[in-house]
């Protein structure tokens, strides 16, 4: 009897050691998950804005031809998608990993028909492992991510969509709701939807004219786009993470209560033959 | 002396928000003295400083390309990157500069040029404001 309680107790020990790591990682977790929705909100203005000229210009102006407003037979798409770099955050790099497989499965027959942008160590190994075409990668992105950091992925996506290289990108990534909820989502990023103008459009000058401008506008505000949802993953990273590390204590403290029980259950049924073993040899003297 | 509201913002957050009395920027067409009541105006920027006078004050900033919206009481400066003077290293300018000097003079593939070149304007754009 004596051995069951020790594995019982072994068994306790560890089960607490995890939980006090899991409870951390939920904890640091939602501490990062605060700072990466200030850092989206922090974002928000710079993408408000260049929306707001390029809807400016696009409805002041008529007829404004750009390749990247120009919807084209599709050949070949781009896909980019947005995963972490480490594991522990539930469903998140599953899931999204999970829809884009799909997708690509029922709208491309070979490899040749799409190619795919990386950014995060799961979703690199992922797509490796399974021998699929990317083109560019991006790992080892830090929890607070720059644009600097992501610049050249965006910059190389947006280019070679408009160098032919593939007819339509999307965007696949975790959309952030709440720390509970995040929503797998494939966004059509190129050509740009039409963009919406809405509200009183100020009717501006344009120098050196408006094609001129668009055309450093729109490469930049596409990357904005991509810049934010990255922005939006590394928000739904933390998010997932904290609400999986969250469920792990509360199930490591099942379990610990469950063995507790069993622990005392054990420790009184001991007792209790040993107390009837010393009556029984009391009586036999007697 | 009549005023507006300067805003520069980059992908990051909002580096500037003031009201002033002039702003000179450089254009990809040329230089541009904005003052208030200026006719809606959007441009591209050169890699360039940009100067802001407010109340006899003058701030001078490194902003790295973007464009310039300009309204008759509000002027938005969207860049991928802007600094003030305070907020800029020197060494790490410096040793960028250098960095991009050497890549220019070992002349590899166009991209790598450009690249470079760029990497250039913006190291020598950064020290050039802290100079002033």
């Amino acid at each position: 009897m004596a051995k069951g309680m020790r594995d019982i107790k072994r068994e306790i020990k560890s089960k607490q050691n995890m939980k006090q790591i899991t409870k951390a990682m939920e904890m640091v977790a939602a501490s990062k998950l605060r700072r990466a929705q200030e850092a989206s909100t922090k974002a928000r203005p710079y993408s408000d804005k260049l929306k707001e000229v390029v809807a400016s210009i696009a409805a002041g102006t008529k007829d404004v031809k750009h390749p990247m407003l120009e919807t084209r037979p599709v050949k070949k798409t781009g896909y980019l998608v947005i995963t972490s770099d480490r594991g522990l955050a539930g469903g998140y790099n599953a899931n999204v990993l999970r829809k884009v497989t799909q997708t690509i499965r029922e709208k491309h027959k070979s490899s040749d028909d799409y190619v795919l942008f990386v950014i995060g160590r799961k979703g690199r190994d992922y797509f490796r492992r399974r021998n699929m075409p990317i083109v560019e990668e991006v790992i080892g992105l830090s929890d607070s991510p720059t644009f600097a950091d992501i610049k050249s992925i965006a910059y190389n996506a947006v280019k070679m969509f408009s160098e032919g290289a593939y007819d339509e990108l999307y965007i696949c990534y975790n959309q952030f709701v709440n720390a509970i909820t995040q929503i797998p989502t494939e966004l059509r990023l190129l050509p740009l939807q039409e963009v919406g103008g809405k509200g009183p459009v100020t009717s501006y000058e344009y120098e050196p004219s408006p094609e001129g401008v668009l055309e450093v506008l729109l490469p930049k505000y596409a990357e904005t786009l991509i810049y934010s949802a990255v922005l939006d993953g590394k928000a739904s990273e933390q998010g997932a993470r904290m609400t999986a590390m969250g469920s792990a204590t509360k199930n490591a403290n099942k379990m610990i209560n469950q063995l507790t029980l069993t622990y005392n259950r054990a420790r009184q049924a001991a007792i209790t033959q040993e107390i009837s073993e010393i009556v029984a040899g009391a009586n036999a003297q007697a | 002396m009549s005023t507006f509201l300067v805003e520069i913002v980059t992908p990051e957050r909002k580096v500037y928000a003031e009201t002033a009395n002039m702003v000179s920027v450089k254009g990809v067409e040329g230089e541009l003295g904005i003052l208030p009541n200026h006719i809606p105006l959007v441009t591209p920027l050169r890699i360039a400083p940009v100067t802001i006078k407010r109340d006899g004050k003058v701030d001078v900033l490194a902003v790295g390309g973007g464009f310039i919206e300009v309204r008759k009481d509000k002027v938005v400066i969207l860049a991928e990157s802007a600094e003030m003077a305070s907020e800029i290293d020197v060494n790490r300018a410096q040793a960028a500069k250098q960095r991009a000097e050497e890549r220019l003079a070992a002349k590899q593939s166009e991209i790598d040029f450009k690249r470079a070149e760029l990497a250039l304007q913006r190291a020598t754009n950064r020290i050039n404001v802290t100079e002033r």
